[in-house]
């Protein structure tokens, strides 16, 4: 041992001393109440509603759900009534399972159809350089802030009768869904694009490769989690949106939060099941949440930090 | 009421469900499959056969064929879904529309009439209106902010505690949650009221335990406007914690070390050194939370449908298009929620050219 490492511990010690201090946490009574304050405002409301959804009707009015503690009256009644039987008074009196299932043929194609799009537009604005492209790249940018009210009208006219005659269909909520999401999933997906390094790019041109073998041998395979983070955010938004479905839907095309939305306004005698039929409409997206949200938070600082 | 059974299911009677549901359902999910199937061949069909028509021609055309082919589905939807839609409204909001009887047909029709700037006037003279107008900035003014001081206190609570993933999960919950789910979570399990007998709303049901007045919540105006905005804060403030969380793991140790070093406590040390190297974090996160704010009409939908003084432009919106048929009126208050994002836009779009002219 030479005496330059006997000298190392009380070195390291201060260091790491000093170092403790600068970690040292902001931490006090006062701040791990407020934490566990918001910890319980952020998660009670979800246990409470889930709670209350399996308590039966005629307690909903009368007796809160945490009496469930005491008394144990517990039911999935309202589940089987909401998904498989008619409810409700008017419109809005058709099972919930129609709607869950028209929620998926909404959601998988207005997932899958703006994502393959944007993937190729971005590739452009990344790595083929065109006149114009700064311009037109910074348009599709900005239209992600405009909010899509602007287009609604007009939009609707020309998916309507004297237009594709598609507005009330299917095919008329998936073309809305596609422009609206295009903004954001271009933005997206060309900040990973763009990381790819150059080198990989330049070895397959070398190769003689065109724009579109490049776009099939190399864009594809390696923007796979940006794909994956960016489907979970369409997911979510067109999966959970009311605003589209209103608009360009139907009674034969309506998903889940539209008879929801309708039911909690009602105040009616079917009231006590708007939280069996609040959850119905919340456990698909839960349960991507919960799977993939690493993808998730992926995607949501890819969009805001290098913003 | 008898005893029930723990979890009783009861009889599961599917009256709803008959062979004309299935049918119906059936087919939908087939059209939904049939249409990603056709969609990925054209798509497939349209980049090959660019692929091959382009190389009839030479090296000089052959990229610029196949870069057409690469952007313009985009640039079309946009510009005649996204773009000139947004003008068409924009001419709309200046006229006024009215439904007469065509002299030939007797089939009514839609006359317009070219008014200036009457809708705007109206939006912003008459009270129910202003007022509509008036709550729509208190939204912007404040889920933003709430949001972003809430996700930030947490996030800096919990930094490096035990459990700071699953504590992160938690608060990050709601972020998957429908807005019209988050209404009603708030709108009857916290805000619940009841006029008489115990309360079974969490909040009244607290006020209670102290002995104070329950609230009807939804209705208190002008009170109900911010109880509203609270749903929206539920549901933004665990995007801000997660983004904020991930910029205060990257301010550099360094920099803490000095300033320990210089005496700061941990306190100091946030407010000189955190908050200032995540400022452009935090911009980030407060335009974002106002630009969501700003187009959501789900919570007042759900909830009170603008009644009791509650109403936001975005919901104004919709119900003067879809509802009141106003259409004029409806396109006039789109063009003001869009005034309120030009700043925002202009700001984006400034720092986004600095860091495209980066990479």
């Amino acid at each position: 041992m030479t005496s330059t490492e006997l000298q190392r511990p009380p070195l390291t010690a201060a260091k790491a001393s000093r170092s403790k201090k600068a970690r040292e946490r902001l931490t006090s009574p006062g701040a791990t109440a407020a934490a566990i304050v918001i910890a319980l405002i952020w998660t009670v409301p979800i246990l409470g509603l889930f709670m209350t959804s399996l308590r039966p009707g005629a307690l909903y009015r009368t007796t809160p759900w945490w009496t469930v503690f005491s008394d144990g009256h517990l039911t999935l009644s309202n589940y089987s009534t909401v998904l498989f039987e008619s409810f409700g008074d008017s419109a809005n009196s058709a099972p919930l399972l129609g709607n869950v299932f028209n929620s998926i043929v909404i959601t998988v194609p207005a997932v899958i159809f703006p994502l393959v799009l944007a993937l190729m537009a971005a590739y452009a604005f990344a790595w083929i350089p065109f006149r114009g492209s700064d311009f037109l790249f910074v348009t599709i940018f900005a239209l992600q802030v405009v909010p899509l009210q602007l287009a609604l009208i007009p939009l609707l006219k020309a998916l309507g009768p004297n237009g594709l005659g598609i507005a009330g269909e299917f095919p008329g909520i998936w073309i809305a869904h596609t422009i609206f999401g295009l903004p954001l999933a271009v933005f997206l997906l060309y900040n990973f694009i763009s990381q790819i390094p150059r080198e990989v790019i330049e070895a397959a041109r070398v190769d003689g490769a065109s724009h579109t073998q490049l776009f099939f041998r190399i864009i594809i395979p390696l923007s796979l989690p940006a794909v994956a983070s960016l489907g979970i955010f369409q997911f979510l938004w067109v999966w959970n949106d009311l605003l589209v479905a209103s608009v360009f839907g139907s009674i034969k095309t309506y998903p889940l939060t539209y008879p929801l939305a309708n039911l909690a306004g009602g105040y009616g005698q079917t009231e006590y099941l708007v939280p069996a039929a609040a959850f119905v409409s919340m456990i698909v997206p839960l349960i991507v949440f919960f799977s993939l949200q690493r993808y998730f938070v992926r995607g949501l600082l890819a969009g805001s930090t290098k913003g | 009421m008898g005893s029930m059974p723990v979890m009783a299911v009861g009889s599961v009677r599917m009256g709803g469900l008959n062979a004309d549901f299935w049918a119906t359902n059936g087919k939908n999910l087939l059209l939904a499959l049939v249409a990603i199937g056709a969609f990925i061949a054209v798509v497939a069909l349209l980049l090959w056969g660019t692929e091959l028509f382009s190389r009839l021609f030479s090296d000089k055309w052959r990229g610029g064929i196949q870069l057409f082919t690469l952007v313009s589905p985009v640039l079309i939807l946009l510009a005649i879904g996204l773009i000139w839609p947004a003008v068409q409204t924009f001419f709309l909001s200046f006229t006024n529309v009215v439904r007469i009887p065509d002299p030939a047909t007797g089939i009514n029709v839609d006359q317009s009439t070219f008014v200036w700037f009457k809708n705007y006037i109206f939006a912003f003279s008459d009270p129910t209106e202003l007022r509509t107008v008036i709550n729509t900035l208190v939204w912007m003014f404040v889920t933003p902010i709430l949001s972003t001081l809430v996700g930030l206190a947490y996030a800096v609570f919990i930094d490096r505690a035990k459990g700071e993933r699953t504590l992160k999960s938690l608060v990050f919950l709601p972020v998957a949650v429908s807005l019209v789910g988050a209404s009603i979570v708030w709108g009857f399990i916290m805000y619940d009221f009841n006029q008489t007998g115990s309360q079974t709303g969490i909040i009244n049901a607290l006020i209670a335990l102290a002995g104070g007045h329950p609230i009807n919540f939804l209705t208190a105006d002008p009170w109900n406007t911010i109880f509203l905005i609270m749903i929206l804060v539920w549901t933004q403030t665990g995007f801000a914690m997660v983004v904020l969380s991930a910029a205060i793991k990257g301010v550099p140790i360094e920099l803490n070390e000095a300033s320990a070093l210089d005496g700061a406590n941990a306190w100091q040390r946030f407010w000189q050194i955190t908050v200032p190297s995540i400022r452009g974090t935090l911009v980030v996160v407060l335009t974002t939370i106002t630009i969501a704010t700003l187009k959501v009409f789900d919570v007042v939908r759900t909830l009170t449908q603008g009644r009791n003084g509650t109403n936001v432009i975005a919901y104004d919106m919709y119900d003067q298009f879809f509802v009141k048929d106003n259409r004029p009126l409806g396109a006039a208050l789109a063009v003001v929620m869009f005034i309120f994002v030009v700043p925002i836009v202009v700001y984006n779009v400034r720092s986004m050219r600095k860091v495209r002219e980066n990479h």
